[in-house]
């Protein structure tokens, strides 16, 4: 089981990763992070399969992801 | 558990300055990812540019320099002639590699100085808010060309990969994007080897990255993304231009 990590205080809600994940689990969250964004979190973390391609899209380097 | 994504070692910890959904954070970390997986970091020895990763000194975790604008093979040269032995980069973007630092662009790589270059090509001037560089596309619109560049005023786009692979000194070419996490995985691998040309000493390598500029095309991230498939792509196009392994 893969195990995902968004550290959403560095999010600034660009939203790339969104468009990425093949399980369309990887959302803009409704909270607001320090930085005043939206930032992208997991809605069902036990869909993930580890692909990373959210984290490799990402501007930021937010996302950290284990497996 | 194994990481199998996260922050490479080759990154400080500080948070970039860039905007959301620039892409050159996207390149900060291939960049850092492939001097870990080479083992180099401490004798990584990178050269900023002047532009919007003027700060990239702050980034990298291994020893910078910064150059005057457009300086920066210039001042990789001499790093490497006196450091032969250390693994040398400079990272520009277009205003300074593709305009004021051409004359450098060009000679480094003529003399097929041992060192490796990322050029970030976002078809505008994004630091100084947004004018003509010399690799905005046709038509398009920025702060100095406001009806879309004329050709026939402007001259047409420079494509500084395939004039610098005509050069014998140019031991690697290469143009990658990283629109997409397929053309980031290809991105990766030409910047490693950019990195393994000058550990063999073949001579200069180049890789180009075309990347967004959101907040100077005036577009969101997502729309950035399109636009750089729909417009930069056909114009630019993507995979190796030179490559000592293919001549063989």
């Amino acid at each position: 089981m893969a195990k995902i990590k968004f550290n959403q205080d560095k999010c600034k809600g660009c939203e790339l990763c969104t468009t990425v994940c093949p399980k369309d689990i990887v959302v803009i969250d409704d909270e607001i992070n320090t930085k005043g964004f939206h930032p992208a979190t997991v809605s069902d973390e036990d869909e993930c399969i580890a692909c990373g391609f959210c984290a490799s899209i990402c501007p930021d380097v937010v996302i950290e992801i284990f497996k | 558990m194994e990481q199998i994504a996260g922050r490479p070692n080759a990154l400080t910890d500080k948070e970039f300055h860039y905007c959301p959904g620039c892409t050159h954070g996207i390149v900060h970390r291939l960049v850092a990812e492939v001097i870990d997986e080479l083992g180099v970091q401490e004798e990584a020895i990178g050269v900023a540019p002047v532009g919007c990763a003027v700060l990239a000194y702050e980034y990298f975790d291994v020893d910078m320099h910064e150059a005057a604008h457009g300086r920066a093979p210039a001042v990789a040269t001499g790093v490497k002639r006196v450091h032969p032995d250390k693994v040398v980069f400079t990272y520009q973007g277009d205003g300074d590699f593709a305009s004021i630092g051409t004359a450098e662009s060009v000679h480094a790589a003529s003399r097929g100085e041992e060192i490796t270059a990322i050029f970030i090509n976002n078809a505008i001037y994004g630091m100084t808010g947004g004018q003509m560089a010399p690799t905005t596309l046709e038509g398009q619109k920025t702060t100095t060309s406001p009806y879309g560049r004329d050709v026939d005023h402007a001259g047409h786009p420079i494509k500084m990969s395939e004039m610098l692979a005509t050069l014998e000194g140019a031991a690697y070419v290469a143009r990658v994007s990283v629109d997409s996490p397929k053309n980031i995985k290809k991105a990766k691998k030409a910047i490693k080897k950019a990195f393994e040309v000058q550990l063999a000493g073949e001579g200069f390598a180049l890789v180009e990255v075309l990347s967004t500029c959101p907040t100077n095309w005036g577009l969101s991230p997502l729309e950035a993304i399109d636009w750089l498939q729909e417009n930069m792509l056909p114009y630019y196009p993507l995979g190796e231009i030179k490559s000592k392994e293919e001549d063989k």
